[in-house]
């Protein structure tokens, strides 16, 4: 290992410890427990963030579509819940007791075969990754083995979005159409709506993404990473060195997607339901925001760009909700106008210097971390 | 189903179907040729596309409010005169959009699609401001409403007809601009190889203005023939983009002819099916027959070959 | 910044004496207050820490004013806040000023479900008027229940619900559908129906009771039934299908952006509604529809529902100019606008009934609550919650207006849960 490469894994435990200590102990200080649940919620979009970090700021794979993955993690949640939640004694007024609500509206009569196996928590777990990464899979197989990518890729995967919230809300039967699933109570017997239990998922979630972070640096820092820089920058040379290309493209777009599946699943829990609003394409595309405002290289900005996005948003609509499309909309451009790398880039090159200056330490040199687009990794 | 009808009834309600796939068509490739034009001459994917095209009806809507109030005898061809201001508005505005915003973004084709993105948020929002939130009723000629009765059953919506008119002259002309001009020949080879198309004098910046502006423009004559036949509201362009990427994603996204192809393919899917279905199934059974194909040949119908 | 030095002292001082003044005067009013047999003293009415004072009652607006629903949801905006300001010009309830915070719900159901919180928790407002779709409703029931709030829904809606937390002042699917299908069935002689809707809860639990009261209890037939996806634009094949079927109505459920795309094609297919064969009838285009369909789209289609803005009866003409005289002369009135203007009138009925804020004390006082000076007429609270209200059949005009041509003579009784038509 060169020794810049080992100072930057240093800057980045020191940043992941910032973070760990700010979401473990900062927020839950200084916030009310109704904001603290808010920011439960944002930290659940941080988890795709961080998927898109990974995908796009290293492997240079943009998805717009990577609210599918959140979408499907969400529902397998929500379906364990439901199911759980509508017992015989809860629903018999029904014409069917035992099914969900939406079901007997929609004059189904038995429960879809599909939706059995999720009586069983351990297999919900399982499905809430394995079912995203499995169609990332069959999505990266299809794209990569053919080599498209880029912006083809961006909007195929932005046309799937598309197509599966049409899917969802038209088969309103099997899956809640347009309501989404609803009204969701217990986990295990657990009420997940008090406010101690969403201190306490607050917090689950808060560890699962730190865990989820620290598996990512795991990923960026072991060679398979630098594999995948090195053919965001030039694929074809990565491809005539005898690497398997779409092999490595097609792990990291289903390491995403799983991420995101978790990051759906948690979202369930602490809003006590999932709509079809989470599949299409804007959440798709603002969660690439909140990505490319944190840094699209940096998977600790990734987490700050998603909290203060969202704060903003939720602060701005409360005072100004005319106002805040104008904002949003003039965040995408200045993002990718000014800032292409976000909070991060705006750290290394404005705090980070000021830091060293105060610190004294002339021996340390600077250098790009990471670096964006602009400083490629590999030497012309 | 048909076993109590007579086959005249059939034979006519078979042509109407045909005819009513016809202007499902021309609409798709209406709503398409602007972002395929865009997207396979410049590689930028413009989000904004939809809210080009709300711009084009908004236009379409204040010219008609203005030939009602100032000169209700020209009212008739009022919808012409506004599908002129369309083009222009939606072009000039897509021409500055491009020399403030896309022309910085050329080398990094994905921010184009997050830039847009913010601009079409900032448009809606604009729209919403300027005409309000409501939908806005747009009034068309009396004469471009009805339809043409040529038997008992078979009646031809004139609204039809014209959108399908409106589609041929665009795109003839969009072919004549892009295949016979000395325009086209420059933007073909600005496409082929940039670097070679500067060094022979051509002016790439200008190029790329135009040809971005063309796009919008069209978006706009697509939103002002769409008066006829949908909703004008902050959000309508919402409406069409789902279609609109799925044709040119279908297509194979760089190619015109492919964009055609794929227009008619789906519209003539979707029509068919949703004769014999219901129109929500055979959306659906549409949309996932374009993934389906889209998954076995995800670079779309046609491809066009060119060295990189 | 010297001139701001210099100005500095005199206005303070000014300041100074305005908040004594202001101070006195709140004093003044308070007094008046207490010896106002009208104003009890908070801690009587408000014994579960709302957002009430000696003077103020704080309550919650909820809708989309952004997004794809800001643009059915905005004239329910309209109506809560006119009905406010009318209720504070009587001197509002309970000798309390009303004051509405109002919040964005982004056509979003998840931030629908944030900002009802937001509303209940951080703001403990009084009471919600809120909400559109279904959806949004569905996303924000389990909060208010949770949380103790009233929430207000001014839409028409598929039934199926009924929450003590809710008060539901638009008709549930049975009253809007049942009255509009036995006028076209006695009066016009239809015999064949085809039922189109778009696809989601609404339009299909509306067709499905169509369906059941035509078939079982007109023993009439319904000759096909279709369903389209939302913002769907495209309507010739169906047309097609029902220019082959020929059947007497057709019974559409079709909603916003689609609308307009249905009803142009329509026309434009050689359907002349007013020659009423087919008869078009709707359960979902309101005035506030039509502005974007265009009158002379729609002309001859029939609707049902229990509020059109031509009503003719003394409240409807005062509702209409104080509407017309807030928001501007080109507004139109819709049913769901009509019914959101009920829900401040209703809450503040409820809270004088029962001398209290106190939610439970509301749940408890709202059924039976009549208002004699609703638009529409006279309107009473069931004890499931929802609205008796008589349903109207209205005939449509070039000018984008209604034309009431049958009114039931008795209030229709809401039926949330209807036996024999699930």
């Amino acid at each position: 290992m060169t020794p810049p490469f080992h100072a930057a894994r240093k800057t980045e435990l020191f940043g992941f410890l910032v973070l760990a200590a700010f979401v473990l102990l900062v927020l839950p200080g200084v916030v009310d427990p109704f904001r603290l649940n808010l920011v439960g919620k944002y930290l659940t979009y941080a988890f795709v963030a961080v998927g898109l970090v990974l995908c796009w700021g290293s492997a240079g794979i943009l998805s717009l579509g990577q609210g599918i993955f959140f979408g499907l993690g969400g529902y397998c949640m929500a379906m364990f819940l439901k199911l759980e939640a509508s017992t015989p004694e809860a629903t018999k007024i029904q014409s069917t007791p035992g099914i969900p609500d939406f079901m007997d509206w929609n004059q189904l009569t038995a429960l879809p075969a599909f939706w059995e196996p999720f009586h069983s928590l351990a297999f919900t777990i399982v499905a809430i990754v394995a079912v995203p990464a499995a169609l990332a899979f069959v999505i990266g197989f299809a794209m990569f083995t053919r080599r498209v990518g880029g912006v083809y890729f961006a909007i195929i995967t932005q046309a799937i979005a598309a197509i599966l919230t049409i899917l969802i809300i038209g088969q309103q039967g099997y899956t809640g159409g347009v309501n989404g699933i609803t009204d969701l109570r217990t986990l295990l017997g657990w009420d997940i709506r008090t406010d101690s239990a969403k201190t306490i998922l607050y917090f689950v979630n808060a560890f699962l993404l730190l865990g989820v972070i620290a598996l990512s640096i795991a990923v960026r820092s072991s060679k398979l990473g630098r594999i995948l820089v090195a053919l965001r920058d030039k694929e074809d040379r990565v491809r005539f060195s005898g690497y398997d290309v779409a092999a490595f493209k097609i792990f990291v777009f289903c390491f995403a997607a799983a991420i995101s599946g978790i990051g759906g699943a948690m979202f369930t829990l602490q809003v006590g339901f999932m709509s079809p609003s989470f599949v299409g394409i804007v959440p798709s595309i603002e969660m690439v925001i909140f990505c490319a405002v944190g840094g699209r290289n940096s998977l600790i900005g990734a987490v700050y760009g998603t909290l203060l996005v969202n704060w903003g948003k939720t602060t701005f609509s409360e005072s100004f909700p005319e106002l805040w499309l104008f904002a949003m909309g003039g965040l995408f451009i200045a993002v990718v106008m000014a800032f292409p790398n976000g909070l991060a880039g705006i750290y290394k090159s404005y705090v980070q210097p000021l830091f060293a200056r105060i610190v004294v330490r002339p021996a340390h040199r600077r250098r790009p971390v990471g670096g964006g687009k602009t400083t490629p990794a590999i030497a012309e | 189903m048909f076993a109590d009808y007579s086959w005249s009834e059939l034979g006519s309600i078979f042509a109407m179907q045909g005819f009513a796939g016809l202007v499902l068509f021309s609409v798709f490739v209406l709503m398409a040729l602007g972002l395929a034009i865009i997207f396979g001459q410049m590689g930028v994917i413009n989000m904004a596309h939809g809210e080009f095209m709300i711009l084009g009806a908004y236009v379409t809507y204040m010219c008609s409010n203005f030939f009602q109030s100032a000169a209700p005898a020209l009212m008739p061809i009022s919808f012409f005169v506004a599908m002129v201001l369309a083009f222009f508005a939606s072009g000039a505005l897509g021409m500055l959009v491009e020399m403030g915003l896309i022309r910085f973004l050329y080398k990094r084709p994905l921010d184009t699609l997050l830039a847009t993105w913010g601009l079409s948020l900032i448009l809606q929002q604009a729209y919403r401001t300027i005409f309000g939130a409501r939908e806005v009723g747009v009034t068309l000629p009396e004469w471009m409403m009805g339809s043409l009765p040529l038997t008992d059953i078979i009646e031809i919506p004139i609204n039809g007809l014209i959108v399908m008119a409106i589609t041929l002259a665009i795109t003839v002309a969009v072919a004549v601009v892009m295949f016979r001009s000395r325009f086209g020949a420059k933007v073909r080879a600005v496409v082929q190889n940039r670097q070679m198309a500067g060094a022979v004098g051509i002016d790439t910046e200008k190029v790329d203005r135009l040809t971005f502006g063309l796009g919008c423009g069209i978006a706009g004559v697509a939103g002002s023939a769409f008066t006829m036949i949908g909703s004008t509201g902050p959000s309508s362009g919402q409406l069409y983009i789902v279609d609109t990427f799925l044709v040119v994603v279908f297509g194979g996204a760089t190619s015109l002819i492919g964009t055609v192809a794929s227009a008619f393919t789906i519209s003539q899917a979707q029509s068919t099916l949703e004769f014999f279905l219901s129109g929500s199934m055979a959306k659906v059974l549409t949309l996932l027959t374009v993934v389906g194909i889209l998954m076995l040949r995800p670079q779309g119908l046609f491809v066009l070959k060119v060295r990189r | 910044m010297k001139t701001n030095d210099k100005g500095g002292a005199p206005r303070s001082m000014l300041r100074r004496k305005l908040m004594i003044g202001s101070a006195a005067l709140a004093l003044g009013l308070a007094a008046a207050g207490v010896g106002h047999a009208q104003t009890p003293p908070t801690g009587e009415v408000n014994t579960t820490g709302l957002a009430v004072t000696d003077d103020v009652v704080k309550v919650g607006i909820l809708h989309s004013i952004t997004g794809t629903m800001a643009i059915s949801e905005t004239g329910s905006v309209q109506a809560e806040k006119l009905a406010i300001k009318q209720i504070n010009d009587m001197g509002g309830v309970l000798g309390r000023k009303i004051e509405f915070i109002q919040e964005d719900g982004a056509s979003d159901w998840p931030t629908f479900a944030e900002k009802a919180k937001k509303l209940l928790v951080e703001d403990k407002v009084a009471a919600v008027f809120g909400c559109w779709t279904s959806a949004s409703r569905k996303a924000v029931l389990p909060v208010f229940e949770q949380y103790n709030g009233m929430l207000y829904y001014p839409t028409f809606y598929e039934g199926l619900e009924q929450s003590p937390n809710v008060i539901y002042t638009g008709q549930e699917a049975t009253q809007q559908i049942i009255a509009g299908l036995d006028w076209v069935a006695k009066e016009k002689g239809a015999k064949t129906f085809y039922l189109l809707g778009s696809d989601y809860i609404w339009p299909r639990t509306s067709n499905k009771i169509a369906r059941k009261h035509i078939e079982d209890h007109l023993g009439l037939k319904v000759v096909g039934e279709e369903y389209y996806p939302l913002g769907h634009t495209q309507f010739n094949s169906v047309i097609n299908k029902i220019k082959l079927k020929k059947p007497d109505v057709i019974y559409a459920i079709v909603v916003g952006g689609s609308n307009v795309a249905f009803y142009k094609q329509l026309k434009a297919a050689g359907i002349d509604m007013t020659k009423e064969k087919p008869l078009v009838m709707t359960i979902s285009v309101t005035e506030d529809e039509i502005r974007g369909i265009g009158g002379e789209n729609i002309e001859g289609a029939y609707a049902t529902m229990k509020y059109f803005q031509s009503l003719d009866n003394d409240n409807n003409k005062k509702f209409v100019a104080a509407f017309k005289n807030m928001w501007g002369e080109d507004m139109v009135i819709g049913d769901v606008t009509q019914a959101a203007y009920e829900g401040p009138w209703l809450w503040k009925a409820a809270v004088e009934k029962a001398g209290s804020f106190d939610i439970d004390k509301i749940k408890e006082a709202s059924p039976g609550i009549e208002l004699t000076t609703a638009p529409e007429g006279y309107v009473r609270i069931h004890e499931n919650h929802h609205l008796w209200s008589k349903t109207r059949v209205g005939h449509a005009k070039s000018d984008g207006q209604y034309e009431v041509v049958y009114e039931t003579k008795e209030l229709m009784e809401p039926d949330p849960f209807p036996e024999g038509y699930q």
